[in-house]
């Protein structure tokens, strides 16, 4: 599904990934550690294709088509989703109209019709549901006000809205109370149907407790340092990345 | 992102083509004979024709004003032809068959078919083309209610009275520069009488065109709502793309009487100029309401047009209780200037006036909000609101901000918010990464940033301004 082999790519002068590999197959579920700066939020910003961060070598074939020449609109049409770290607000545009243009630009990408707004209304009240946000939220600006853990959950409704192929969650769970943390991943977890893909950025082993990743890598100064099964997640509760640093001086 | 906005600000405009129609149109050049000849045409009554007169000569001795934040060359009014009008309306038709089919064409181009059968339900229009009113539709179920909804230029014959007693009350003939230039030269515009306890059974609305090159429109609107009344009104305005800069200057009079409610929206798109500030249209419009007790008059403007806007709708809030609203939305890009905001005179007790100002600047324009608040000595307990927000699209843009507030009375409560934001990239970003293009991003996040100006329209034109901002900005490629 996802294919990325030996990624450079800087933000403005700095190179931040340097040499990164990945081989993502449909229905797996990658889990992305690291220390803080090590360029996972870049990893999911050069994925899908933000201004500012530009390819310098390497290439990234998603489900067959060169992923590094489309447009950020058209990665997300063919079915790249970013859940993001800190989403941003959008005043004044209601979360429901944001999401209903989401879904229909998607849907004309793939050359469907549009919903109509009956319909998109009963998917949309579905998914606030699964998220355990209030009707209103769908009323809302677009993450106006909204606390961080809504936000989170806000992001986790688009999920399950937009039913993307390949999803990357860039700290879906930092900032969730325990309960919140259990709704995020149970969102998570309905879209897992042996076909989609995940990325799951996270600091803790917490989240893999409930979505149990196929894989878990190590990024540390933009590349993957180590590569293994769910052990590897609680070695790094246990253990940090202090060794890290001893592999660098050995 | 800037190159994408650039690339969305190199939008077309939809109205800009010529109508070929064979127009009577006066030779370029003002004096007290050009006056004459063009109230002979209107037919006037000498008074008309002496009050143009004593403006003219008031205009004469005034000095064009400098002080607003907008930057153009010296206007030549020797240069600007009068008088303008298609040939077919000499003989002035009586219905729509016997109007010319190329007029009725032209504004079916632009959206606006004036059948009555094909028109947006409940919605009567006067449609003035250059210097004239071509047609006005409805008239006749206007009438059972007792409503006026007619040219000026025909109100002045059938009810010389009511336009004498109301004409220049609200914005006297040596108002300012532009509008003693709109006394002097007015060629036509609406005249609507609402009669005392009516309320208005339709949104009534004046759609003006320009079309002539060098020629000025100089319109003329009074709108009087009597006691207890209540009325709607939009007005709407395209020109042809044209090199050369045209000049537009209106005057817009409200008055409501007591418990009176007047609710004027305009969606302005003149043409602009293009996008190195070439041609487009200066409009330097007055509109101004006096609101007796209990009155209310709310202005709503959705301005995206013209080369360079100077406007300031505003209230006069004569009466006790009487409330004064504006709520404005001035999209400026390309090289396009705009002064605009509003004036709120609080005289009586209690008065309550609130604005809500949204500018939103692209390109290298320029937009500027400029507002006054007076609390005049008699206004007890008086209470104003302003929010003015701007935002900012691209880097190489200005947006400008000059609240005055005066105040003579220490009970009146003046509160003042602004704020100044851009469409940032990361919302840019999060629209594109779910799928929308940078156009309809932009525009969808512009239309947020208007809501609380787009809800005060009347529904059908609330689309039609969404749809406006959205051709503004159009033009983007990923
Ligand atoms: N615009 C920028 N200019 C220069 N450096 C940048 C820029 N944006 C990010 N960086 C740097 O790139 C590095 C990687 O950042 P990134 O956000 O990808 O880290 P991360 O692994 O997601 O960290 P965290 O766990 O804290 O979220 C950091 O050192 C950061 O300071
Ligand atoms: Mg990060």
């Amino acid at each position: 599904m996802l294919s990325i082999k030996k990624l450079h790519a800087r933000v403005e002068e700095t190179t931040i990934l340097k040499g990164l590999d990945m081989e993502i197959k449909p229905g797996e579920v990658h889990a992305v550690m690291g220390p803080n700066g090590a360029g996972k939020s870049t990893l999911g910003y050069v994925l899908s294709g933000r201004d500012g961060y530009e390819v310098e070598s390497g290439t990234v074939e998603f489900e067959g088509k060169d992923l590094l020449d489309m447009e950020v609109e058209e990665r997300a049409q063919a079915g790249l989703f970013l859940a993001f770290q800190y989403p941003v607000e959008i005043p004044g545009v209601s979360n429901m109209e944001f999401m209903k243009e989401s879904v229909n630009a998607m849907r004309e990408g793939r050359g469907e019709t549009p919903l109509s707004s009956a319909e998109f209304l009963k998917k949309a009240k579905a998914a606030c549901k699964q998220v355990e946000l209030p009707l209103d939220f769908l009323k809302r600006g677009v993450n106006e006000g909204f606390s961080g853990g809504e936000k989170k959950r806000n992001e986790i409704m688009q999920l399950i809205l937009l039913e993307p192929k390949l999803a990357i969650l860039d700290e879906s769970d930092s900032g969730l109370d325990v309960d919140a943390l259990q709704v995020v991943a149970k969102g998570v977890n309905s879209q897992r149907d042996g076909k989609r893909s995940f990325i799951v950025v996270t600091h803790y082993q917490r989240l893999l407790d409930y979505i149990e990743p196929d894989y878990v890598h190590i990024l540390s100064n933009g590349k993957i340092v180590k590569s293994g099964g769910p052990e590897l997640a609680k070695e790094v509760e246990s253990s940090g990345y202090a060794w890290l640093k001893e592999g660098e001086n050995a | 992102m800037s190159e994408q906005i650039d690339q969305a600000l190199e939008r077309k405009y939809d109205a800009g083509f010529v109508s070929e129609i064979e127009s009577e149109t006066f030779a370029p050049g003002l004096n007290e004979d050009v006056i004459r000849r063009l109230s002979a045409m209107k037919d006037e009554p000498e008074w008309m024709t002496e009050w143009r007169l004593q403006a003219y000569r008031k205009w004469l001795k005034m000095e064009e004003p400098e002080w607003a934040h907008v930057d153009y060359p010296k206007i030549d009014y020797q240069s600007i032809s009068y008088y303008s009008a298609p040939k077919s309306m000499k003989d002035k038709p009586k219905s729509l068959d016997e109007v010319d089919p190329e007029l009725l064409r032209t504004y079916e181009k632009l959206g606006i078919p004036l059948h009555e059968q094909e028109m947006l339900a409940g919605v009567a229009v006067d449609a003035v083309f250059d210097s004239v009113s071509v047609v006005t539709t409805f008239r006749e179920k206007l009438e059972e209610a007792g409503v006026i909804f007619c040219p000026i230029s025909e109100a002045l014959h059938k009810y010389p009275d009511l336009v004498k007693k109301y004409l220049g009350t609200v914005v006297p003939k040596g108002d300012n520069y532009f509008a003693a230039l709109n006394s002097a030269v007015f060629t036509d515009g609406s005249f609507v009488y609402i009669p005392k306890g009516v309320r208005c059974p339709m949104e009534l609305s004046t759609y003006f065109r320009i079309n002539e090159q060098n020629t000025g429109q100089f319109e003329r609107t009074l709108i009087v709502a009597e006691e207890g009344s209540h009325v709607s009104y939009l007005e709407g305005c395209t020109a042809p793309q044209r090199d050369e800069n045209q000049l537009h200057a209106a005057v817009v009079e409200l008055v409501a009487l007591d418990d009176a409610e007047i609710k004027y929206s305009t969606v302005q798109n003149w043409y602009p100029g293009d996008e190195n500030g070439k041609g487009g249209i200066y409009n330097f419009v007055t509109k101004r309401g006096l609101c007796e007790k209990n009155a209310k008059i709310s202005w709503t403007q959705v301005e995206t047009g013209s080369a360079v806007t100077w406007k300031y709708p505003s209230c006069i809030l004569k009466g006790d209780n009487s409330v004064g609203e504006f709520y404005s939305v001035a999209l400026t890009r390309g090289k396009q200037q705009a002064d605009t905001g509003t004036k709120m005179i609080h005289l009586g007790k209690n008065t309550k006036s609130t604005i809500i100002s949204k500018g939103i600047s692209a390109g290298r324009s320029n937009n500027a909000y400029r507002g006054l608040v007076r609390m005049g000595p008699g206004a007890e307990g008086a209470r104003n609101f302003t929010e003015c927000d701007s935002l900012l699209i691209g880097d190489q843009c200005g947006a400008h901000t000059f609240p005055y507030i005066e105040s003579s009375n220490p009970t009146a409560i003046v509160e003042h918010e602004a704020t100044t934001s851009k469409v940032s990239d990361d919302q840019l970003f999060l629209c594109r990464q779910r799928g929308l293009d940078p156009e309809k991003a932009v525009s969808m996040i512009v239309n947020g940033f208007c809501k609380e100006v787009f809800r005060e329209l009347p529904m059908e034109f609330a689309v039609e301004a969404g749809k406006l901002l959205e051709i503004s900005l159009e033009g983007s490629v990923g």
